[in-house]
């Protein structure tokens, strides 16, 4: 599989009062097309500005893209006008937002808001494009779609909008569809009918989609890989299977420990529920060490003089740590 | 027994189309709205009704009300009929109003557009030329810009829309400062809209309930500034307006309330009119308020 998305080695600066927070460090990426990617991470570790970056949506003033490249096949799309990036937005990388309740303009029909996706990217009549609407809504398993394509987002439920963003993220049968929290704000059933639905829409249109999220159970249902990320870094990536069965980095066991278990013996005895003491700590005070070193049950003092880049230890499995081996003996 | 084959559909409403039923319920809007057709009817079917040429003198200066039946109402100082004058001085007024408040509106969206839109230097630069126009005595202002040059009702209409903006001004920019932030903006962003778009398309209409209430409001301010210039003589002196037989009848108040009794209730009534929809308006927008 060829690589449709190449993130290299991106910074991402935000000015604030308390001085340059670096939300995004040295990150790399990587998804082939046709792939589910995951990213987790906990609040605030730069999962969603990645997602940002890539569409070209960082908030400027007060952030900016340092360096690095983001290169869509060959093309840096950094480098490109923003002729070109209204190209790309939409109709080769789209996203869907985490909010569906507010993510919809509240105004206009949600038919007629597809349609307009369409239209931005294609060059089709208004019947058309409102028909290409309706088909979407009727992918995406909206029951009677003709009628809910002139519904007024407040007339519908979260589960329901959240299936219309999906909708219009894919109304111009992008490549790469970035799909940041899209279940955050739905309840759990909802939630495993748009896992079930993105999966399905995958395996039909052959998108490749980046999944961001803070649930490893998402992770482990729907990632084909994982970028685990902690305060603006990427600490550990790999295959999903690796990562679950066998986390190297402390914060990536940290996080999977976290996760409650449904005992299925009742009379077996049951474990507190572990986790990760402390915060994640200010991105305008990180100092030279290692972002994690504060939480971490395994610090030495390398840890607090420099940070571990990230290294291969198996086939497509890589971790930043300086304790790998003594992390995984324990 | 019932039958449940059929599924139950609901007729999708639009916001504004709800905002409207909700006004249709608020009776000061109603009001309003019944003070206002009365005051359109009056002005633009009158005309046909009564014909008589408020310039022309029909009786002797200064008859009260009531004591010839070719003057209703009384005369003025130069013996011009005071109802004929009511009737044929609401066009010029309504049209200043309309005028001036559109003036206004367009003025004051375009700037507050732009400010919260780019915000940065766009905004420094014009808001600090909104805070110019906003310091300026508004009522002085637009004396000098009438004086300046040969008074027409278009003149009036114009000088009342360049003093008035700022405040249009600065509730565009702070709906568009709120609006610009929210997660749809973000999304219409994504899908490959540009600026112009999502300026006129997104955010605007998002930020029109509050504008078109300002707007209403704005029409009723607009119609007392003419009735203020007219008063002090600065107004169309060729076209009758209500403003303009204030003025001409303000010398005689005291021996003859009817020459500005009259046409100042006209214009209480008119710009009542206004607030009352206004504020319907404003309950029928806002959820919340509509509630209590």
């Amino acid at each position: 599989m060829t690589s449709l998305l190449t993130i290299k080695d991106l910074v991402v600066d935000f000015k604030t009062r308390a001085g340059n927070a670096r939300v995004l460090n040295q990150i790399s990426l990587e998804l082939k097309s046709g792939e589910i990617l995951g990213i987790v991470g906990e609040s605030g570790c730069g999962k969603s500005m990645t997602a940002l970056s890539v569409m070209g949506l960082v908030p400027s003033p007060p952030g900016k893209v340092s360096e690095g490249s983001i290169l869509l096949e060959e093309e840096d799309l950094l480098q490109a006008s923003n002729a070109r990036m209204r190209q790309v937005r939409g109709g080769i990388i789209s996203m869907i937002f985490q909010e569906p309740m507010t993510s919809l303009n509240p105004v206009f029909r949600v038919g007629d808001q597809i349609a307009e996706c369409v239209l931005l990217h294609e060059d089709i009549s208004k019947t058309d494009a409102w028909e290409r609407a309706v088909e979407m809504l009727t992918k995406v398993g909206i029951p009677e779609p003709a009628l809910r394509a002139k519904a007024y987002p407040h007339e519908l439920s979260g589960g329901m909008r959240q299936r219309v963003m999906i909708a219009m993220a894919l109304s111009c049968h992008p490549r790469v569809l970035i799909a940041d929290e899209p279940t955050t704000a739905l309840d759990v059933t909802v939630q495993a009918q748009i896992f079930d639905l993105l999966k399905d829409l995958q395996r039909e249109t052959g998108t490749a989609i980046i999944m961001i999220t803070h649930d490893m159970g998402a992770i482990a249902e729907l990632a084909d890989r994982v970028a685990v990320m902690y305060a603006g870094h990427i600490i550990e990536s790999g295959l999903t299977k690796d990562i679950l069965e066998n986390p190297h980095h402390p914060y990536t066991r940290g996080l999977i420990a976290c996760v409650p278990h449904l005992e299925t013996d009742p009379t077996e005895v049951r474990p507190y529920l572990s986790e990760i003491k402390g915060v994640v700590p200010s991105l305008t005070e990180l100092g030279k060490g290692c972002a994690f070193a504060d939480r971490c049950p395994y610090k030495t003092p390398v840890c607090e003089e420099r940070r571990p880049d990230i290294e291969p230890i198996s086939e497509g499995h890589a971790v930043a740590c300086h304790n790998v081996e003594y992390v995984v003996a324990v | 027994m019932a039958t449940v084959d059929e599924p139950i559909v609901v007729e999708s409403q639009s916001p504004i189309r709800e905002a409207m039923r909700a006004f249709r319920q608020s009776w000061a809007g109603m009001l309003g709205l019944i003070l206002l057709i009365l005051v359109v009817l009056f002005t633009y079917v009158g005309p046909f009704l009564y014909s008589v040429d408020p310039f022309e003198v029909i009786w002797a200066p200064l008859t009260a009300p009531g004591e010839t039946e070719r003057a209703p109402l009384g005369t003025d100082y130069l013996g011009r009929d005071i109802l004929a004058g009511l009737i044929h001085g609401g066009s010029a007024t309504l049209y200043v109003g309309l005028a001036a408040g559109f003036i206004t509106i367009t003025i004051g969206i375009l700037m507050g557009a732009f400010a919260g839109f780019f915000r940065g230097a766009v905004d420094e630069v014009l808001m600090r030329i909104t805070e110019f126009f906003q310091v300026l005595p508004a009522l002085l202002f637009a004396m000098v810009l009438v004086t300046l040059f040969p008074p027409s009702i278009y003149i009036v209409a114009l000088a009342i829309g360049i003093v008035s903006w700022p405040t249009t001004a600065r509730l565009t920019r702070a709906e568009f400062l709120r609006i610009r932030t929210l997660e749809y903006v973000n999304a219409a962003r994504s899908v490959g809209a540009k600026n112009s778009r999502i300026m006129w398309r997104v955010i605007l209409p998002n930020a029109l309930a509050p504008l078109i209430v300002s707007a209403t409001l704005t029409i009723g301010i607009a119609i007392l500034f003419e009735a203020g210039l007219s008063f002090l003589g600065l107004g169309d002196p060729n076209v009758f307006s209500w403003g303009l037989m204030i003025g001409a009848g303000r010398e005689y108040i005291l021996d003859a309330w009817w020459a500005v009794t009259f046409p100042g209730f006209m214009i209480f009534l008119t710009v009542l009119g206004f607030s009352l929809v206004g504020d319907g308006l404003n309950d029928a927008f806002n959820p919340k308020l509509r509630e209590r």
